[in-house]
């Protein structure tokens, strides 16, 4: 075979293979739209389960991953950012950074049920929250942060080096620094990351399933320090516990899902491209 | 009769690692003088620059050796505040690096964090600065918009404004027109000639021309080592050493 048709023939073969990983992506969403958006009307959304959840809407569960997702952020958040900012402008490269790094990794690494029971285990029992959205949005947090810390460390260690010593040769401290120029010019990629990692927290059903979801509560939660019905778990629940489930209320809680967290992704796209535009480096 | 001395630097060593980038260096800059610390690269002219206000602290693995006394006090003795020495030696770049934000937020950069929040003292600043830096005329209208979109030049003037902002004593120039056209940089050299009356200059000169044009006192560098001391008009018609003149003459370089 001459070179040229080798190189034709891994060309078409490279492409093929970029269109097949695309192709279960666009089938999944057409497949759930078809099939959910029959299901799809304000009682659906705006409204609470009746007939064991067979009929009337979801909008507990709704509320419910709106909260936990929220509740996951302030804890993921600050102590994400902060550790981020401690990695990328403070650490020298000692053993403690060293198993920093190692612990975050590793923390990436962990089954989504082990968070689940280790937030039973921690949040719910030894501190005593119960089942309540405080263990879940815990739970969830925790399970976020490696995301939030590897990327907001990337996005602050692209802040041109120049810029800090500039600031430094200015008068400024460290820490000034990195409040004045260092935060402000990475900001939009930690928010980028930050939304990538609640993206991901907001369809997990393993961390919520010891330590927040309810399997059926037809009101809205009282506290933080009580239950809630979550999309994720409520989609298991409807999927395969109840007998005589309309197929289209399945689908219909699973666009729901994809519709949040699709919207998530939009967020993070916008932000990022509107920041990148503004930038002046 | 001679002016006081501002800096006096005193058998100063510094080592990169293992590398020498300075050796035994002792040199007076006097107060209100321009100080032109020339060489080809690698003398070691920036990392003298750098030493004068401790901006090599921010280099893992540097090592520095013999003293730098600013009015007297070793700048490097463990009591003295890097930040406020920081503020009394200020230092220009080689090439303009504003910070993300308008002209009026790089020149109040300094004040604001020192503690200077009030608007009209601000101002009063952009203005006075600005002028002194010669590029009031041609930014007074827009003081609000990127320092980014400014031309080179007017970046470079822009940053030796920000420098004049935190009231410094000592200015340090690293090689401030190296990327400017002739007419921004004949700008810049006029505007240190109206600065040197209130403030003391150290000046890395882009060129052996420049150096000859703006230098009270110079003084040549090789491979670290300190080869010639004198006043301009001594150093660049009457070079004592063989190397100082070949160097001038353009033998090398």
């Amino acid at each position: 075979m001459s070179r040229q048709t080798t190189q034709k023939l891994a060309f078409a073969t490279l492409t093929l293979l970029a269109v097949i990983v695309v192709l279960p992506i666009v089938l999944v969403v057409v497949y759930i739209v078809v099939q959910g958006i029959g299901a799809i009307n304000w009682e659906f959304i705006s409204g609470f389960p009746r007939s064991g959840m067979r009929e009337g809407g979801i909008l507990p569960a709704v509320i419910g991953t709106v909260l936990l997702t929220f509740g996951a952020a302030i804890a993921a958040i600050p102590l994400g950012v902060g550790a981020a900012i401690y990695l990328a402008e403070y650490a020298r490269d000692n053993w403690l950074t060293r198993a920093i790094r190692l612990a975050i990794i590793n923390l990436a690494g962990i089954p989504s049920v082990v968070y689940g029971l280790f937030g039973l285990g921690m949040f719910v029992l030894f501190l005593g929250f119960g089942t309540s959205i405080v263990a879940g949005s815990l739970t969830l947090g925790l399970m976020t942060l490696p995301v939030v810390i590897s990327t907001a460390e990337e996005a602050i260690l692209a802040v041109p080096q120049s810029f800090r010593v500039v600031s430094i040769s200015l008068g400024g401290t460290r820490w000034q620094t990195v409040r004045e120029v260092v935060l402000p010019q990475s900001l939009p990629g930690i928010i980028t990351g930050i939304i990538l990692g609640l993206e991901r927290a907001a369809g997990e059903t393993a961390p919520i399933l010891f330590t927040v979801a309810a399997f059926y509560l037809p009101r809205l939660p009282h506290s933080i320090f009580d239950q809630t019905m979550a999309l994720p778990y409520h989609l298991y629940v409807i999927s395969t516990q109840v007998p005589g489930m309309p197929v289209r209320i399945q689908y219909g809680t699973a666009l729901v899902l994809l519709v949040l967290v699709l919207s998530m992704n939009v967020v993070a796209t916008i932000i990022r491209s509107y920041f990148r535009r503004k930038r002046q480096w | 009769m001679t002016k006081p001395v501002k800096i006096q630097v005193n058998a100063l060593s510094v080592y990169y690692d293992s590398h020498r980038a300075l050796n035994d260096v002792t040199l007076p800059i006097y107060a209100n003088e321009i100080l032109a610390v020339f060489g080809p690269a690698h003398s070691g002219r920036s990392t003298l620059l750098r030493t004068l206000n401790r901006l090599n602290d921010l280099i893992d693995g540097i090592l520095i050796d013999g003293q730098v006394l600013l009015d007297g006090d070793d700048i490097y003795a463990p009591a003295m505040d890097v930040v406020a020495l920081r503020r009394r030696v200020g230092m220009v770049f080689a090439l303009p690096i504003p910070l993300p934000g308008s002209i009026r937020s790089n020149i109040t950069y300094g004040p604001r964090l020192s503690g200077t929040h009030d608007k009209g003292r601000l101002d009063a600043i952009v203005e006075r600065t600005l002028r002194q830096a010669a590029l009031w005329d041609e930014v007074s209208d827009r003081l609000d918009e990127p320092a980014a979109d400014l031309s080179g030049g007017q970046q470079q003037r822009l940053c030796i404004a920000r420098v004049i902002a935190l009231e410094p004593e000592v200015i340090l120039l690293d090689a401030p027109t190296s990327g400017l056209d002739p007419i921004s940089t004949a700008k810049v050299e006029s505007s240190l000639q109206q600065l040197k009356k209130d403030y003391t200059i150290v000046i890395v000169p882009h060129s052996i021309q420049q150096a000859a044009r703006v230098a009270d006192h110079a003084a040549f560098f090789l491979t670290g080592e300190l080869v010639e001391y004198g006043t301009g008009q001594q150093i660049f018609t009457n070079p004592q050493d063989k190397r100082t003149e070949d160097y001038i003459t353009g033998r090398f370089g």
